[in-house]
């Protein structure tokens, strides 16, 4: 063939929708990483664990039984069931296993599909700053607008229902939050949620709420925030499997909401992803009858881990407020002087260990980071000593 | 606190009284009570080492022997047991249900040294009815760590 003149290049084919979304900001850290070896990793954003054994077994031998094809769209029935009687025991919500629910895979297609299936171009979806990083870009593709307020150090990186509300215009369609919280480990108090609770009422919002970390909680009690008075029917609850029964790499999540919201859901997820994977769904089914346990011994082993690890950053001077869930920890590293970026590159630099700069999650997490500790305890240590190392050298205060 | 206490120790009995106490909140001293009064008490029977011995160049032979008894008046088994876990040569000795009464591990260096075992000290015991010695071949798992074919297996160093 012959040159065209009129070639193009593979950017001219990208729209604008998407090229204003600007790459994770680290991208330039991944490459550095690359070329380094032996460092420690607290950047990681998943258990340490393998799949509890009984749980892979399950699969395992579904496959060998044939189970290897289609399910329903929405999911097994069987799972299906399974998660509204877990749902029910949990927290006492009642969600039809038939028109209440949709399996999904991983809640980062149930994030995706729930803006997709309730936004209408230009609506506003308020979260908190920081937050996890696939929350903006899931509303910019839906064709909303991300609205944030701030959440800081100061309030624990909770939000609060009056900024929230500060912040709703004729144009706000829903709230978008998730608490436990990636990247800084909060969780919300009852007492909290329920006034946005009554913001969302008063200004009938949707709520979205991603309770991926729900069962990682240390010492306090998670809330659903279906749970809340009035909050079921205007709630899409995202939960999964990853986090509790160390799953990441199966991709399985669920969805839980009002009837229309999960037809509207499903209708996407059909077209696109016709269904979950079927293994995943029948390791799930395991995971919800008899996980309990496993998950249990997970949480005991956090819980040590992130309670060596708060004490171990603040007495080496990188202040530390004390998470309550997931598995992450945020210290400020403002006596550095260095902006958050800069800290993670030099100090994987000069010490080989990763974290996660805070600023990729938003511009209330600059000047801090985020340090997962599900990772050996020896490893935590090590890092920790590193890490020391480095906070002495450059502290300017 | 105890329980948690002894669940840390028993995954890594190196560990100190300071991150003990990190760990559960409990004070460094009361930690160190507990433990103390643990040993003292013998719930803590003692601090070991789980050992693959082999990749040691030492030669052992491990036997599990089942032992078929007669119940003795009064006593039950309790003294034929005795008289049974007081040789050295046995590592570990549990009343079991089923088929036999007993199970014995014995270690000893060769197999030979294990034949005598049974043959001059374990059968000839009075209300020893019966011994079935079995070789171990191969070990899979020890005290709860899987010892070959354990792969590390990568995580992403970043996810978000």
């Amino acid at each position: 063939m012959s040159t065209n003149p009129r070639k193009r290049h593979g950017k001219y084919y990208v729209p604008q929708r998407v090229n204003q979304i600007s790459p994770s900001g680290i991208r330039r850290f991944f490459d550095l990483l690359a070329s380094i070896e032996g460092v420690i990793s607290l950047g990681v954003g998943e258990p340490d664990f393998a799949t509890p054994w009984h749980i892979c077994e399950a699969a395992i031998s579904s496959l060998e039984k044939g189970y290897t094809m289609y399910t329903s769209n929405s999911g097994m029935p069987e799972l299906r069931q399974e998660l509204s009687r877990y749902l029910k025991n949990s927290y006492n919500l009642e969600y039809d296993p038939d028109s209440e629910l949709l399996i999904t895979v991983g809640v980062s297609e149930a994030l995706d599909l729930a803006m997709r299936a309730t936004l209408e171009p230009g609506d506003e979806v308020i979260m908190p700053d920081p937050c996890y990083v696939s929350y903006k870009p899931c509303v910019v593709l839906a064709g909303g607008t991300p609205i944030m307020v701030l959440a800081n150090e100061k309030t624990n990186f909770e939000i609060s229902a009056t900024d929230i509300e500060a912040r709703v215009t004729s144009q706000t369609k829903a709230i978008l939050i998730g608490y436990p919280a990636n990247p800084t480990g909060a969780v919300m108090t009852r007492e909290k949620l329920a006034e946005i609770a009554e913001v969302a009422w008063r200004h009938q919002l949707l709520v979205i709420s991603d309770e991926i970390y729900a069962k990682l909680v240390y010492g306090v009690e998670h809330t659903c925030f279906a749970t809340l008075p009035e909050m079921k029917e205007s709630t899409i609850l995202l939960g999964g499997f990853s986090k509790t029964y160390a799953m990441t790499g199966w991709r399985i999540g669920y969805a839980a909401a009002p009837r229309e919201i999960i037809a509207s859901m499903t209708k996407i997820h059909q077209y696109t992803m016709m269904c979950a994977p079927t293994m995943a769904q029948v390791a799930a089914i395991e995971a919800l009858k008899s996980g309990e346990d496993s998950a249990a011994k997970m949480v005991e082993e956090y819980n040590r881990r992130r309670l060596i690890i708060v004490k171990g950053l603040n007495n080496i001077g990188l202040p530390c407020f004390e998470p309550r869930g997931a598995f992450y920890s945020f210290p400020s590293i403002k006596s550095t002087g260095m902006t958050s970026e800069e800290f993670a590159e030099r100090l994987l630099v000069e010490e080989k260990v990763v974290v996660v700069p805070g600023s990729a999650f938003g511009q209330c997490g600059e000047g801090y980071v985020r340090c997962c500790y599900a990772t050996s305890l020896a490893d935590i240590e090590e890092a920790l000593s590193r890490m020391k190392r480095f906070v002495a050298k450059h502290q300017t205060a | 606190m105890l329980k948690e206490i002894l669940k840390i120790l028993e995954s890594d009995a190196r560990i100190t009284t300071k991150k003990i106490s990190t760990m559960t909140g409990v004070s460094k001293d009361e930690v160190a009570k507990a433990i103390k009064q643990a040993e003292k008490d013998r719930t803590i029977l003692k601090y070991k080492t789980v050992i693959n011995w082999d990749k040691v160049e030492d030669e052992q032979v491990w036997a599990l022997i089942g032992v078929k008894l007669t119940p003795q008046k009064d006593v039950g088994f309790d003294s034929i047991a005795e008289r049974i876990y007081r040789f050295p040569q046995t590592r570990t000795v549990y009343l079991i249900s089923g088929t036999y009464d007993l199970i014995v591990l014995v270690v000893c260096k060769t197999s030979h040294e294990i034949a005598d075992f049974v043959s001059q000290k374990l059968a000839p015991i009075e209300g020893v009815q019966e011994t079935v010695t079995q070789f171990l071949l191969k070990r899979y798992k020890e005290d709860g760590e899987i010892i070959e074919g354990r792969e590390e297996v990568k995580r992403q160093p970043v996810t978000l």
